[in-house]
């Protein structure tokens, strides 16, 4: 290990074409304590990064040293502690700019996450600026965390939902796209990466439609953005929400990227302590962005942590991990299929992500999911927090096996061969 | 922690041989609920003869727990008193808290659901029939008419 926490001797820059071990799964391997957990007699096999991913001693070792040597709020104290403190929450601010290629680290909001931010934006935005009769556009493939907070906002204001539908490939049906995103939408809130299908949309060309009407772009980065190059300039959105627990981080780490003039004209979001400016029995003036958006003490730890988990990320580079999970998706598919399960969502590699939905042989996904853990192997078995999808699909839950930079080859042959236990308990 | 403390013999084979899995056409009372974690539906419909429950019946899909225990509670409650089926209701309530030791001779197959305790998140999927019952009976949801007792 190297002194900034990152694995050492990981390439920085990793050739597209190297056809395996575009990674040193092995070596990262070794950088996660859980990973040495035996559950039920058999190896830790962690298949559910898209739910929270698991934690590099890096990150944790951050956490224990803030708590332990430099503990101390943030923006208030004058002394020694508080400065540190201080220094490095806002390092952290100005790590995630330069992750997402965005040279102001103004343009950075701490949150817990992604539905704190997408109810930021909701609440900052949408209600200031939507009036009745306004559309938010949405698709049918996103998380309750983009769909709920704009329906409050839309009860509120008058404001209308509609969705871009889906084709039984799961992915976006574009052939109406006109009739959808037409001069009364406001707002084109989607997910960059689907937590179900693994659907990857394309985000830039639906930001330039979703632009030339009009509308702002939100993009839900829960898991587009720990498992992809991410650059926010080049993708042209105005938000990008960020989930720090699904890419390494502490849970309850996270932030929302914004364009500097969308946060400077939106309402605060939550009201308190160090989001203000001057306060008066009747109104209150407040910080600028992003300080405006973060009252109360803040998740100084968490986001420390989120720091060392974005130093890790990069020592691999965010190329190589989306390589990586691409090579492991798609052994998981012909492994999959190859055993009798339908795989749901687009097989073609470049348009998904290693997030793989299946049904198995009429196995319940509880079921299955119980079984699996008797093997050691985790895997998600829900609704995913995705129920307009779940009713697309035809299905009350899937069973969700999810990749990330510690998974290897083997861990799909673990799942494979635990299916054909629960084949030979319920079949 | 073996997987036959959860799926033993009877609980397979309840879910692959399901009793009183079926309409009742007539029912007096027939309630339809979910559980929201796993998207599992269940209905149950009964009729009522003498403040006795005549038949019951479940319909529905779900995972290989939920659909066990439904297929046991219609067994289990068919015949019986309202009274006697809602104080076994909350017996197997009990039970799967880890509250209530089953008595073999009243619970029968119902014991197999014994191993459910351990796995906390999979209780909800043991109880959902025994919801919708209790909810059916105490007029809830009811399209047939209130419960004759």
């Amino acid at each position: 290990m190297n002194d900034n926490g990152a694995p050492s001797d990981v390439p920085r820059d990793v050739p597209r074409d190297v056809p395996r071990d575009v990674i040193h799964v092995e070596r990262i391997r070794k950088d996660f304590p859980i990973l040495e957990r035996v559950i039920n007699g058999h190896p830790l096999v962690y298949l559910d990064s898209a739910a929270t991913s698991q934690k590099p001693r890096q990150v944790i070792d951050a956490v224990s040293d803030f708590y332990a040597n430099h503990n101390a709020n943030a923006h208030r104290g004058i002394y020694t502690l508080g400065e540190e403190a201080t220094e490095a929450f806002e390092g952290v601010r100005a790590k995630l700019a330069g992750f997402f290629g965005s040279p102001d680290p103004r343009t950075i909001v701490f949150t817990r996450g992604t539905t704190e931010s997408m109810n930021l934006v909701a609440q900052g935005w949408g209600r200031k600026f939507l009036r009745e009769g306004d559309e938010v556009l949405l698709t049918d493939m996103e998380h309750h965390s983009n769909i709920v907070p704009w329906q409050l906002v839309a009860q509120a204001t008058g404001a209308v939902l509609r969705y871009i539908p889906l084709t039984d490939d799961g992915i976006l049906e574009l052939t109406d796209l006109e009739g959808l995103l037409t001069e009364r939408t406001k707002v084109l809130a989607i997910t960059g990466q689907s937590n179900v299908l693994g659907t990857l949309p394309p985000v830039k060309e639906l930001a330039a439609a979703a632009h030339s009407v009009g509308a702002i772009v939100l993009v839900d980065g829960a898991q587009l953005v720990p498992h992809n190059p991410v650059d926010v300039v080049d993708l042209d959105v105005d938000f990008l929400t960020i989930s720090g627990h699904k890419m390494l981080g502490p849970t309850a780490s996270g932030g929302l990227y914004g364009r500097r003039e969308l946060l400077d004209a939106m309402d605060p979001f939550l009201g308190g302590g160090e989001m203000i400016s001057e306060v008066f029995p009747d109104r209150s003036t407040y910080k600028d962005p992003p300080h405006k958006f973060e009252a109360g003490t803040m998740n100084i730890a968490q986001e420390i942590g989120l720091g060392a988990a974005i130093d890790y990320l990069e020592s691999i580079g965010m190329g190589a991990v989306r390589e990586h999970e691409k090579q492991l998706t798609a052994y998981a598919l012909e492994r999959l299929q190859e055993a009798g399960a339908v795989v749901h969502g687009p097989k073609d590699l470049d348009i998904r992500g290693g997030t793989v939905s299946f049904w198995f042989k009429d196995v319940h996904p509880h079921d299955l999911a119980q079984v699996l853990d008797q093997e050691g192997v985790c895997v998600r078995a829900s609704h995913h927090c995705a129920q307009i999808l779940m009713r697309h699909l035809g299905v009350p839950a899937t069973t969700r096996a999810s990749f990330y930079v510690y998974n290897t080859m083997e861990d799909v042959d673990a799942l494979v061969g635990a299916l054909a236990r629960a084949e030979s308990v319920f079949v | 922690m073996a997987l036959d403390d959860i799926y033993k013999e009877t609980i397979l084979d309840h879910y692959k041989n399901p009793r009183n899995k079926r309409e009742l056409p007539g029912a007096a009372v027939t309630c339809t609920r979910n559980n929201p974690l796993c998207g599992d539906e269940i209905t149950v419909s009964a009729n009522f003869e003498d403040g006795n429950l005549r038949e019951v019946t479940f319909q529905g899909a779900g995972c290989s727990i939920s659909q066990s225990s439904a297929s046991m509670m219609t067994e289990s409650v068919g015949g019986k008193k309202v009274e006697d089926a809602m104080a076994l209701a909350a017996d197997v309530r009990g039970m799967l808290a880890g509250e209530v030791d089953p008595d073999e001779d009243a619970f029968g197959d119902l014991v197999a659901l014994k191993g459910v305790v351990k796995y906390p998140i999979r209780i909800k999927c043991a109880v959902l029939a025994w919801d919708v019952l209790q909810e059916a009976v105490s007029g809830g949801g009811a399209v047939g008419g209130a419960p004759r007792h």
